[in-house]
């Protein structure tokens, strides 16, 4: 087709658009990288801060936010792919509940982050952590409601909650009708077809929710600022009532509190630089499962 | 596939006979006997796929429980008079009615309205940025880049979507803020200015997504009818493809909107966090909703006036993305609908 002069103006302007944003993310990934790499060494990586914060490693911090995702998929998973497999075997698509539980979901998924913060203080705090230690003790010191890496990871559970779900149901939707039908007309009850045949043929689709899941948490700065998040603690978690040091946190404190910003600036930029590198190979590792997956069901 | 009427009317049948909705085979398998953990499984599921319903509702009611005792807490009446958050009063020492938000003045003024004005200020800034440059990366994927292209562009985009917003606060604060003062010379470092620019990065995705959803769903039909009547295609593009797309492409306005306005970390680390009531100079710095409840909620001892304000403005900031989002879905829905029952 022959474009004219219009076109050319309306390719153009879209077009400008688009290397906008691409040079945006070009300066981004390589201010970062070039002022990030130097820093990354095998000591920043496993030794401990220094009283200053700036000197030494990033190591705890590293470990709080593995630990902290860890458990936050221990919560989460579980509940999103029993809910997807609800949604996407159980309930017929135009029961009440079905749609209920949708509009849920997508809202979930558009509750600001810094609410979760409030919801996980107000109610895994306070209220179940609260309520557990006038259960069990009588003095006033709280032991279970204040803020640690359990409460921390429940919260981000909740948060990445809506992502397992979508994903794991859009994997469900991608397993062929017929495969089911040939199920069940071998005499295979409901929970046994879903279990032993949708679920398998499944997997790499609920994968790839999973790790989105993962990498979405492991970013997530603002609901964990008053979950359990510690400006700076040269110890590792050892107890889920513990506090515990995190990727992001690390940087916000170190980026707004810290009383020397020019000193810490390399510091900061490699610790930004390891953020990153963590994210973006989970989401990468999730383009690449999806991708296979779908291969292996066009077959 | 079969097309027209007749496949229509295949599919129908299709979906009725083989995997329909479970009332129509529960009546056919309850003549079975199903192992007794095979239904407590399934009851299992069909429990935990409340947790998102419940969890919006637990999140509403525990953020509000924080909040409402204000409303009847002498504590909180000796301290803080209702209407004072939202109207300008006149404190001593001052000229004229004015309103102010600083907690920790000698009295505490606690009025909102800086705040809502910052958010609104950093939130619409960010959707100048980031509607036109959202859009016009959709039209540009979607008519005019070649197929190779667009497989290449739409994941580099999500990758943008997946960068944590530390990462971008982080960005702006050290890298845009210093750059956007050079060129512009900017009195305050850290301003409206810079804060939108990181949010736009974190919105442009979003709407690009969303957008470039809908530009796609528009029946094939249509685009092809227009250039047998010989359309060129800017015309396409503009007069048949964004029309028919427009209810899509608003959805993604709107969702956007819903994400900058709740969006904390960036505005956090890259507004200045000054509650200044200024609302049309945006090279002031601001402080917007969201940082004020992130940077001062952790200073706050529990059920102090000051601590269940900032648990009122989280219930005001849900609220409102939730009514955002409500909207947004509906949009989506009702486009999804008209389509494809037009094609």
């Amino acid at each position: 087709m022959k474009y004219t002069k219009k076109d050319w103006l309306l390719g153009g302007l879209t077009g400008l658009a688009l290397v906008v944003i691409l040079l945006l993310l070009g300066v981004l990934l390589g201010q970062i990288i070039w002022h990030g790499a130097p820093v990354v060494s095998v000591e920043f990586l496993t030794e401990r801060p220094g009283a200053d914060m700036i000197s030494g490693g990033i190591w705890p911090a590293i470990y709080g936010t593995v630990f902290m995702t860890l458990l936050m998929t221990l919560a989460g998973v579980p509940i999103g792919i029993a809910t997807a497999v609800f949604l996407s075997e159980y309930a017929s698509p135009r029961s009440r509940l079905a749609k209920l539980v949708r509009i849920a979901v997508n809202n979930l998924a558009g509750v600001p982050s810094i609410v979760f913060g409030l919801f996980g203080l107000g109610f895994f705090i306070i209220f179940v952590g609260g309520g557990i230690d006038s259960l069990l003790y009588d003095d006033t010191t709280p032991v279970w409601g204040r803020p640690s890496i359990l409460w921390a990871s429940l919260t981000l559970a909740v948060l990445t909650l809506p992502v397992v779900i979508v994903t794991t149901e859009e994997a469900l939707r991608t397993v062929p009708r017929e495969i089911r039908d040939a199920s069940l007309a071998l005499g295979a009850t409901r929970f046994q077809t879903v279990y032993k045949i949708v679920l398998p043929n499944a997997k790499g689709g609920i994968l790839t929710g999973v790790i989105l899941a993962v990498s979405r948490g492991a970013g997530e700065v603002a609901p964990i600022i008053f979950c359990g998040a510690a400006n700076f603690l040269p110890y590792l978690p050892t107890d889920l009532r513990d506090m515990f040091m995190h990727l992001g946190y690390h940087v916000y404190a170190l980026a707004t509190q810290s009383p020397n910003v020019d000193a810490a600036r390399p510091t900061l930029f490699g610790t930004v630089l390891v953020l990153l590198v963590l994210t973006f190979s989970l989401n990468l590792l999730a383009v690449v499962i999806r991708a296979r997956a779908r291969a292996a069901l066009r077959i | 596939m079969l097309e027209g009427p007749e496949g229509a009317k295949a599919v129908e049948a299709g979906r009725r006979v083989t995997f329909g909705p479970r009332r129509s085979r529960s009546k056919l398998l309850s003549s079975f006997r199903t192992p007794l953990w095979h239904r407590v499984a399934e009851k299992t599921i069909a429990v935990l796929a409340l947790t998102a319903i419940a969890a919006i509702a637990l999140i509403f009611v525990f953020i509000a429980r924080e909040a409402v005792p204000m409303f009847w807490e002498s504590d909180f009446a000796e301290e803080v008079e209702l209407p004072d958050l939202f109207f300008a009063k006149q404190w001593q020492g001052y000229d004229e009615p004015v309103y102010v938000w600083q907690p920790v003045g000698e009295p505490a003024k606690y009025n909102v309205i800086p705040l809502f004005v910052g958010s609104l200020k950093v939130t619409l800034l960010a959707m100048l940025l980031s509607v036109p440059l959202g859009i016009g990366c959709a039209i540009f994927t979607a008519m005019y880049a070649p197929r190779r292209f667009r497989e290449i562009v739409k994941p580099i985009i999500e990758l943008l979507a997946g960068i944590p917003s530390v990462v971008l606060g982080f960005f702006a604060l050290m890298v845009i803020a210093s750059w956007a003062q050079a060129t512009f010379g900017f009195h305050f470092r850290l301003n409206a200015v810079v804060a939108a620019i990181g949010l736009a990065l974190t919105i442009v995705p979003v709407i690009f997504t969303i957008s470039e959803d809908a530009l796609q769903a528009v029946p094939r039909t249509l685009t092809e009818a227009a250039l047998a009547l010989g359309a060129r295609k800017y015309q396409v593009a503009l007069r048949v493809v964004l029309p028919a797309a427009i209810p899509g492409i608003a959805a993604g306005v709107v969702l956007g909107f819903g994400r900058a306005i709740g969006e904390t970390m960036i505005v956090l680390m890259a507004s200045g966090n000054a509650a200044i009531m200024e609302i049309f100079d945006f090279t002031t710095s601001v402080r917007t909703i969201t940082a004020t409840i992130a940077a001062e909620l952790g200073e706050v001892a529990q059920g102090d006036p000051h601590w269940r304000i900032l648990f009122l403005l989280g219930v005001m900031l849900f609220v409102v993305t939730f009514v955002l989002n409500l909207v947004g879905d509906v949009i989506i829905q009702r486009l999804h609908q008209r389509l494809t029952a037009s094609s």
